[in-house]
Parts: structure tokens; sequence; C-alpha cells
């Protein structure tokens, strides 16, 4: 009901299109009717507080989670509920966990081999050899993301921030359409927190992104649309000065 | 165990590491050694290898080449199965079967349409499945098929509705009993309690026979030597990259666009088809097949070789399952009841105090060791790494 | 008397001596007989008469006889009846005879005390006629079917059943119509509906042939069906079909009925076996192979406290179990907390290194126990009032032991789902099961709570060894039969939930026992196990798993 206030759009104008879709676990809904969409080259941030749905939103699209009803389309032609975490990775939707996950006991460089775009069979992977261009591709990812440096370190001993960071760059590798990013920089410093934000806006534009946070010094540092969940569904939606002057909005979250 | 950068470019056998080209040659020195030593050496020479070692030797062999199965699955792949047991024991019941052919009309009731036991329960004809065994390519065949087929099968269920951890354990474990129980029964079969024995020969050489002893010896060498190259170059492959990405998080590998599930049933199978290969070179050696080869506690045992030898890098897979078996024989002859104390210790022992086993703590060491010197060579400090996550399980 | 002799033909001079002891004997049981029962003397004095006159003088003799209603005069007219009645030649006195070995075994009529064994000819039959073994059939039925014992009143009844002598019918009609206690009345009905069933009225027999069909038991079906293969009448034919038709269907019912519960009592144990299993493994996520062996603890913890009982007071012995239980418990729970603060507390969170490090530990533990009590089973008792076995007739017996562990199973249930509800440490545990960090930080001391769990998980471990005691092996591998399984409950019913492991336990049990009677104990165990790796590819996390994001964390 509530999301009947956000303008409806057309699904085929828009990259992915969340529409009506309800998860309940044990009598618990977690998402509530809720409707949303991406445009494409679009960044978005999505708030609300805790238990708002945020991640069980990302369950769905991802296809982690299925859904109890409601539809979600990508590209128009995708019908998302229907397909499984790698299918929907190799159409190109990226994710990044909550809590950073990276391959700890792999080098840096092979993390990024590893999500490098390519073939995901078995029999391919039994035989692949990384050819120069692939090489150069991983070397630019590793500038972008500035771990040039630790190449061959595993993975697991990074401090927390460069391990966000590869996990970025092992989702931009991918060349995704759309990228999705839970918190990506909580536990950051302030100093790894900015610099978080101008890689997101500098990689933005070339894919979409929705980028989950509880920081909201972090959202206002991106700049970009606002999305408010609370209870399942959409509750606001706009620039963040907008949202934040929304008085169901203050009541729900902000204003506590 | 990071691999470096570029070892998928280099040449198949550059992928082989210096632990695992020191076995390999250790393992061609054994092969041409011990038969040289018990064919060519008189026994009054104190290099005279005797025959009774021969074919203990060979037994050694094939549980090494079972637990390099099982460290390709567990250390790898992080699957870790209790119920491998159970395709060793079907490679050597296929084998068995063979074996029981060629006894012909020389069983106690020579009968040479049926093997004793069929003649023992009043049966009048070979059962169906029996078929085809006479041959020995046949029975090759089934030694990798039956196996193979039954970890396809099996994984294919299991995986594809993603059981894991402790819940995947316990069901390859319940795999491994259901068999058990079919196996014990006189009715299915497979010769029930007493399993397959009394063989007489293999491809015409009497099984018995030295030069015959011999022979599976170095085919057990071989197979365990082809068996670890194979098992290195998948785990050096990109293959073997996404399986240990799937080992330390599954979930990042499937939302890298991986279908993790297919990995798995590839190193399951291939693993299921080693060890059934494994079983098919013990059967002609010890003699006997039997449906204890799938008790549950069997199959744990050979966990505990790849763990005391160190999960995850091959040769200690076979350095477990030597020196667990060879205390194994030494213990229940001279202390018997002390074994299932020293087991039950290992059990605990390794998984409190050296969980990378013997292999990966020597590993630490080394590589902590160089990193020391390296430190003291040029002492600019090295970037404080945070604490290592343990692998997710 | 003089011509008494004995089975082998002797020198003269013992058997006189015979003759003298037989005499003696005779001489005593007169002096004794009267002494030990008065009434005897009424009833030994209508005995001359049954074998004196004419067939209808003797007819009123045995009317007369079994008018006084005493219990004894049914050996007597059966005897009659069968020919086996004779007097003895010497002094006419009647007796029961029995062709032996040499001779003819004869006994007292009214005590059945044996006298000797005389030649034939020194008997004498007494005489009937198929009139006369008709009336003493008639008196015989009326009497016992009236008699005041209703065992017999009971024998009786299948006595007419057997015989299906349409003359005892006037007879049953009066008993039944006297008859109080429904069992007998019961019997009587069905008596008379086997003798209706050979009347030559159509009626009578579909009405007996329906009365029939509400019994099961195999000398009804026999009867019927042996009925039916001379019936020439369609209709009845037809009847008596439907009738076997239905009883068959009962007694499937009856079956299925004894299969549940077989089931049920194999899930109680099921269940005992795994809800400990189900504890550690729910709140902790260790998965604790030893567990088997905690039963096994339970097990000979019983032994010893049966053997300290048998040693100090053999009296008591009843009682070993309400000292075995708390002794059980404690037991295994001991061992159990030592197990978590040595070893378990070390490893969490790798639940697979927990697996082999407990499994290292149930090695230790067998051989341990197989050190110290040899590796033979051991002999544990049943107190007497588990012995036995409730019979409910129709082929369906319930031991007691396994009323009495279902019983136990379920006590044990309600108490642990008390405590789970009803206690602070409950509270504790499934504030832990939930979250665990957000328990540790709101001050639950999460490392006592483990130790606590573990040891309450291994304790009732130890009561299904004691359990486990009364109805199986005692082995050091005791635990290793049943650790499978409850694995197996474990998967299929869910963590975390002590319901789940309920329900598990019981289907699977209750699935086991039907099956077991259609397949094969062994086929049947193997159905159930590719059921349940099939079931968890539906529900990965069991029946009654938890749902959501937390789980997965």
């Amino acid at each position: 009901m509530i999301a009947a206030a956000v303008t409806r759009r057309e699904p085929s104008s828009a990259l992915l299109y969340v529409d009506d879709v309800t998860v309940s676990f044990d009598g618990f809904r977690a998402l509530n009717g809720l409707s949303f969409y991406v445009d494409p080259g679009e960044m978005r941030a999505v708030i609300g507080p805790n238990g708002a749905g945020k991640t069980t939103m990302m369950d769905v699209i991802t296809g982690k989670t299925r859904p109890d009803s409601g539809r979600v389309l990508f590209r128009d032609r995708y019908d998302l509920t229907a397909m499984d975490e790698a299918a929907i990775a190799s159409i190109g939707i990226g994710r990044k966990f909550q809590k950073p996950t990276v391959f700890p006991q792999h080098s840096v460089f092979e993390n990024l081999e590893l999500a490098l775009a390519g073939r995901r069979g078995v029999w391919p992977t039994l035989f692949a050899r990384l050819d120069g261009r692939q090489r150069r591709r991983i070397d630019e990812v590793l500038d972008t993301i500035g771990l040039g440096a630790e190449r061959t370190r595993p993975a697991g001993t990074l401090s927390h921030g460069q391990k966000q960071w590869l996990e970025i760059g092992m989702l931009l590798i991918q060349d995704p359409e759309l990228l999705f990013l839970d918190e990506p920089v909580a536990g950051m410093t302030d100093a790894e927190t900015a610099q978080t934000a101008d890689l997101l806006r500098g990689i933005a534009g070339r894919h979409s992104i929705v980028v989950v946070e509880h920081d909201m010094e972090f959202v206002r540092a991106l700049d970009v649309r606002v999305t408010v969940l609370h209870e399942g569904s959409v509750l606001a939606e706009g620039s963040l000065a907008h949202v934040q002057q929304d008085p169901r909005v203050i009541e729900v979250y902000l204003g506590r | 165990m990071s691999l470096s950068p570029d070892a998928a470019r280099t040449s198949p056998l550059a992928r082989i590491d210096r632990p695992g080209q020191t076995f390999l040659l250790l393992l061609l020195a054994t092969a041409v050694a011990v038969p040289v030593l018990n064919l060519a050496v008189p026994p009054s020479s104190p290099f005279h290898v005797p025959s009774w070692l021969v074919p203990l030797f060979g037994k050694y062999l094939c549980y090494a080449l079972l637990a390099v199965a099982v460290d390709l699955v567990w250390g790898f792949c992080g699957i870790l199965s209790l119920g491998h047991g159970a395709f060793f024991a079907l490679g050597g019941y296929a084998m068995g079967m063979y074996l029981m052919r060629q006894i012909g009309d020389r069983g106690v009731y020579g009968n040479a349409e049926l093997p004793d036991f069929m003649v023992f329960l009043n049966w009048t004809e070979l059962p169906w499945f029996w078929h085809g065994f006479d041959s020995f390519a046949f029975a090759l065949v089934m030694v990798v098929l039956v196996p193979g087929l039954l970890a396809l099968v099996f994984g294919w269920f299991a995986f594809r509705s993603r059981v894991t951890g402790v819940y995947l354990s316990i069901i390859t474990q319940a795999m491994t009993f259901a068999l058990m129980l079919l196996f014990y029964r006189n009715d299915t079969g497979f010769g029930g309690n007493n399993g397959l024995t009394d063989f007489k020969e293999i491809l015409g050489f009497g099984i018995q026979a030295d030069s015959t002893r011999a022979g599976l010896f170095v085919a057990s060498a071989l197979a365990l030597g082809i068996g670890y190259v194979i098992c290195r170059l998948v785990v050096t492959s990109r293959a073997g990259r996404v399986m240990m990405a799937i080992r330390d998080a599954e979930s990042r590998a499937r939302f890298l666009g991986y279908r993790v599930e297919h990995y798995k049933l590839f190193a399951f199978t291939l693993s299921a088809v080693l060890a059934g290969i494994a079983g098919a070179l013990y059967v002609p050696q010890v003699g006997i097949i039997n449906p204890r080869e799938f008790s549950p506690a069997s199959s744990i045992e050979i966990i505990i070789w790849v763990a005391v030898g160190g999960r995850g890098t091959l040769v200690g897979a076979v350095l477990g399952a030597l020196l667990i078996n060879y205390g194994k024989s030494y213990f229940t002859t001279v202390e018997p009841e002390s074994w299932l104390f020293i087991l039950g210790g290992l059990f605990i022992a390794v998984t409190l105090f050296f969980p990378r086993g013997i292999l990966g703590s020597l590993a630490g060491w080394w590589g902590g060791w160089r990193a020391g010197r390296r430190a003291a060579r040029a002492p600019a400090p090295a970037p404080a790494p945070s604490a290592v996550e343990e692998p997710a399980e | 008397m003089s011509r008494f002799t004995h089975s082998h033909r002797r020198p003269s001079a013992l058997r006189s001596l015979a003759r003298l002891a037989v005499l003696t004997l005779l001489a005593m049981a007169a002096l004794v007989g009267p002494a030990e029962a008065q009434p005897d003397d009424a009833l030994r004095a209508l005995l001359p008469a049954l074998a004196e006159g004419s067939y209808s003088d003797k007819g009123n003799a045995v009317i007369a006889f079994a008018a006084t209603g005493d219990p004894r005069v049914v050996p007597v007219l059966e005897a009659m009846a069968d020919r086996r009645l004779y007097t003895l030649a010497a002094d006419g006195s009647v007796v029961i005879a029995d062709e032996v070995d040499g001779g003819f075994l004869v006994r007292d009529p009214l005590t059945l005390e044996e006298i000797g064994v005389v030649a034939k000819a020194e008997l004498e039959q007494v005489k009937t006629n198929n009139g006369l073994r008709s009336t003493i059939r008639d008196a015989l039925g009326g009497l016992t079917l009236l008699g005041p014992d209703p065992a017999q009143r009971l024998a009786a009844a299948s006595r007419v059943f057997g015989s299906r002598d349409a003359g005892a019918l006037p007879a049953l009609e009066a008993a039944i119509a006297a008859e109080e206690v429904e069992a007998v009345r019961d019997a009587m009905i069905r008596a008379r509906a086997a003798v209706l069933l050979g009347s030559g009225d159509q009626e009578q027999r579909l009405a007996a042939t329906d009365t029939l069909s509400g019994y099961t038991d195999p000398e009804v079906r026999s009867l019927l069906a042996a009925m039916m293969r001379g019936e020439a009448d369609p209709q009845v034919r037809a009847a008596m079909e439907d009738a076997l038709a239905a009883i068959e269907r009962t007694l499937a019912l009856w079956r299925f009925a004894g299969s549940l519960f077989e089931g049920f009592s194999m899930g109680s144990v099921l269940l005992l076996a795994a809800i400990g299993l189900a504890i550690t493994f729910g709140v902790m996520g260790v998965i604790n192979m030893a567990h088997g062996e905690m039963m096994m603890l339970g097990a000979y913890t019983t032994f010893v406290v049966q053997e300290l009982f048998r040693l100090h007071a053999p009296a008591w012995f009843d009682w070993s179990l309400a000292v075995a239980i708390p002794a059980a418990f404690i037991v295994a729970a001991a061992v159990g907390v030592a197990i978590e603060r040595s070893i378990i507390r070390w490893l969490y969170g790798r639940a697979l290194e927990t697996l082999l490090a407990t499994w290292g530990l149930s090695l230790i533990l067998q051989q341990a126990v197989r050190t110290i009590f040899g590796p033979n089973n051991r002999e544990v008792g049943n107190p007497a009032f588990m012995q036995g076995a409730l019979d409910l007739g129709s082929g369906l017996t319930l031991t007691y032991s396994r009323m009495y562990i279902l019983a136990f199973c379920l006590i044990v249930f309600v108490g642990l789902i008390l405590m789970m509800k009803r206690t602070p440490f409950g509270l504790q545990m499934r504030a832990v099961t939930a979250n665990r960090p957000m328990a540790q930080a709101m001050g639950i001391r999460t490392g006592r709570v483990d130790a606590m769990t573990f040891g309450l998980g291994s304790g009732i471990a130890g009561l299904a060894g004691v359990a486990l005691s009364q109805i199986d092996n005692v082995s050091p591998n005791l635990g290793q039969a049943y650790i499978i399984d409850s694995f197996l409950v474990v998967v299929f019913g869910g963590v975390g939930n002590l319901w789940g492991t309920f329900a598990g336990g019981m289907t699977l049990g209750v699935a086991n026992k039907l099956l077991e009677p259609w397949s094969g104990a062994v086929l049947g165990k193997i159905i159930i196990l590719v059921a349940v790796i099939l079931f968890i590819q539906k529900r990965p996390r069991g029946l009654f798993a938890l749902k959501g994001r937390a789980v997965e964390a």
C-alpha cells in the first residue's frame, strides 16, 4: 500500500524490476509486497532500520531466497525468481556480502582470477590458462582497488578494509551490469570510507549499483537517490535530503 | 597452500611441487626395489625382501591411493566423506567377482558354473549381475563404473540440495552403512558374511605366486603414482582453485557464478573412482573382500590417515596412510589391546594439536623459518596481517 | 485284591509284596481321603450306581451324579463317555484306568491319585451306548457350563466349540442366559455359533456365520474354512467367504496395531538415543560421535548397580533400576562434562573436527570398557514387574519391558521440555541456540551453558543406556549399533527443536516396523536410509528446521 505511493514504472525501461514481492519466514513477513526498480547506470542507496528487509531483498534478487509471490525481472528478459545464484551471477548481477567474503587461502591475484569473467564449468576451468589480456585485466582491477602491492598475499591476511575492496574488485572484474553492495564500509576507518565512496562514484555510470548502508555520512557522500525500506516494503524514495524530511521516515528510522 | 599465480601457465610436470617430486621418486625406487629384492636376491641375503612382505607393502600402497582420493574431496573440496570405504569396497568386490569366476571348478564343490557360496545356498544359476565377470576387461570397467556411478548419483542428490558439513558426513556414513547391511545378506549374492575369497589365479597367474605378487605390487605403485599425479594436476588447475574456493567460502563461489554442485560432483566422482581402483588392487593382494570393508568405522579410519599426514597436501595423505597402517600392523600383533587407544588418541591429538597434520605443520614451520630468514636479511617491517580467518566450515 | 500285580512279571514272592504295598496304599487312601474332603463321602456313595443296572439306570445315575455340581464330577463323566471308566473285578469299586505299557494304570476317580497298574483281566469296563453317552455329554455340558468356576465354564465352552455337539445346545442356551462374566459369555456365544454352523437351517447357519465373523482366533478361521469347503448352499457359502475376509481384515488391523506398537517402541528407543545428540548439536553445533558410548556407559552402570544389588541386597533387586537411572545419568553426564571441558571446547565452530575427535574418544571408551568388563555380552536382568507381556488376543502381545520404556521415554521427553521451557538453564540454553553472540553479550556464560548442555545430552544418553540394557545385549558395541540410527533421527527431525526429534524418532521407528513385515528387517532399514537421504533433498535442514537468515549465518 505504501509502495503505491512510489511512481510505477514501465518494466521495459528499468534494468531491474522488482514487483510486489513477498517473503515470509515462519509467519514473519521479511518482505511485504516490495516493489522497486533500478535504472541502467544508476547508483542507488537503500537504507532502513534493522529488519526492514534489506538483506532479504538482496537474497531474493540474487537467487538465494525464493519469494512466496511477486516478480523479479532483469533486463526485461530474465525472471530471477526462477534462477539459481550461479545463473544470476552469470547474467551480470554481482553481490558483495555484509561480512567481507573472499577466499582466504588464495592470493589476492587468484581471488581476482577466479572472479574473472569466463566460462565457469568444471571442464573449461580444468584446462584454463590465463592469457595476456586477462592478466592485464586483473592488473587493471588491482590498480582500481589499490591492492597492486598485495597481489601475492593470501587474502585471509588482508586488513578488513582491504578485504572489502578486494571483494568489490572481484565483482568489478566480472563486469556486471548490476552490483549489490551490502554495507561496503562497515568497519572501515573514515579515510577508507572516503576512498570507497570515491571508488564507487568512479565506477558508477558503467554499472548500476545498489548500496545497502547504515552509515548516513557515506550515503550523503555518495549523493544518489535513496530508497527507504521499512517492514519489508518501500517507505519513501528520493534524494537523501528529501527522504530525511519525510515525517514517516523520521518516525521509523531517523527519528529514533 | 596458496599457489603461485604462474602455476597454471607452466607445463603439467612442473605443477608437481618438491614434496611431490620426492614422493614420486621414492615410489619409483620402491616399485623397482621391492620386486627385485624379493625375486632376484636370494633369501640368504640380508637384503632379501621376504615374500609375505610384498603383498603387505602392496596393501599399504592401495590404502595410500585411497587416502589420496579422500584428500581430494576433503582437503580440497571440504567434503568430509565418511563413506569412502564403500567405493573402495565396491571396486574390491568387482575385482573379487572376477577372481571368483577364475576359480572355475577348483572350488570345494567343484562346480564350474557357480561359486562355492552359491552352491552352498542351493542356487541353481548365476545371478544376472555376475554375468560378464569372467572377463578381466569387463571387471576393470566395473571397478571404475560402479563406484563412479554410485558417487555420481549419490553426489547429485546430495550436492544439488546443498547438503553440506556434518549433514553430508552423516548421510555418507548412512550410505556405507546401508551397503554394509545389504552385503551382509546372503540373498544379495555377494557371499554374505564371508565375502569373496579362496581366489586361485588372476589373468592365468597363480595368485600366491611370488611373481604375481610382485606384479600386483608394481601395479599398485603405478596406480598410486598416476592417481597422485591426476589429483595434483586437478588441484593445481583453475578448477582446483575453484574447489578450494568452495571449501573456504562456498556462497562467495556461488555468487561468482560457479556451479558449486558440479565441482563437488566432479571431485567426489573422481575420488570414488580412485578409491574403487585402490580396492580392486587391494583384493588380490589380501586374498579376500568382505562386508566389513563397508563398516562406517573403516571409512572414518581413512579420514585419520589424511588428517595425520596433512589434509590438503596429497603427499601427506600417502604419508599418513603408510604410517598409521604400519602402526596398526605393528600394534595389533604386539599389543592388540592398545591399538584402539592409540588410534582414538591420534584422532583427538591431531584435531586438537596438529590440525594441519605432519606435512602441513612441517610446511608451516618451513615457511615461518624462511620468512624469518627473509625478515633478517631485509628488516623492513611487513604489513601486519590481520588475524587469519578460520576457513568457513 | 490279591491279584494285583506289577507291570513286570516277577517271582511270586515279589508279587505278593507288591500286592501288599498296593493294599496298604488303598487302605491309606481310604483313611486319609475322607479326612481331607468330607463331602467326598456323598459323592463317592453315588459312584457305584454309574456302573450298575441298565443303560437307563446308568443314565439316571449320571444325572443324579451331575446334579451335585461338584467339579470332581467332570473327569469321572468324561472318562465314562470315553469308555475309560472301569470297575475293579476284585471289589467292584469304580476307577478310571488308562492303558499303559504292560497293563492299565488305575486311578481313583475322585482324587485322581494313582493306585497302581493292573492287568486287563482285573478290570471290567463300564458299558455305555450312544444314548447314554449323549446323556453324559448333556450332563457334562450343562454341568460345567453352569459350574461355579468361571475358568471351568470357559473350558466347557471351548469343549463345546471343539465338539460342535448339537446335544449341548440347550445347556449352552441356559448357560448364556445365566452367564455374567463377559469373556465366558463370549466364548459360549462363539461355541453356540459353531454348533449352529452345522445345523440344517439356512437362517441359523447364516446367523452363526455372522456371529463368527466377529472372532479372529485361528480355530474360528479354520472352522469356517473347513465348513465352507463342505457347504452346499451358495448363499451360506458366500456368507462364510465374507466372514473369513472380514476376519482377515480384522487380523490385518491387529497386525498393523502390533507393528504400530513395535514402531512406537522402537521410536521411543531412537528418541531416547537421539535426543541428547539433538540437544548438543542444536545448542553447540557439535556432532558427538561418542554419544553411543555414553549410552553404553549408562548400560554398564546399570550392570554394575545390579551386580551390587545381587551381592548385597538381592531382596531389593526389583529396585535396582531406581538406583541405576540416576546413577547412569550422573556417570554419563560427568563423563560428558569432562569431555566438553577437555576436548570439545577447543573445537567450537569446527564441527567436522569435533566429529573426528569425538570418534577417537568413542574408540577409546569402547576399548576401555572392553578392557575392564571383557568383550562379551553382560547379563542385565529385568525387574519382575517388567517381565512378561500383556496379551490382547488376536496375536497381539505387548511386552511390559517395552511398555515401560515407552513410558520412560515419554517421561524423559516431557521432563526435558519442561526443563527447557520453565527453568533458567533451559532459557539460557534456548538463548544460546538462537543466537550465541547475542546471548554472550547479554551476560550468559556460554561456556558454562555449553558444559551443562553437553552434560545434559550425555546424561540423557546414559538414561537411554538404562533403557537399552533392558531390551538389548550390553556389550562394548552397544553404542555403535544405535549411533547411525540416532544420527538419522536428528538429520530427519532437524535440530533446535525437540518436537522435531520426537517426530523424527517416532516416524523412523514406526516406518521401520511397518516396512519390516513387508520387506524384511535389513531391506526395511535400507529403504529408510534411502528415504531419509531423499527426504533431506527436499528439506536439507530436517523436518522442523528453523527458517530464515539467522540459521545460515
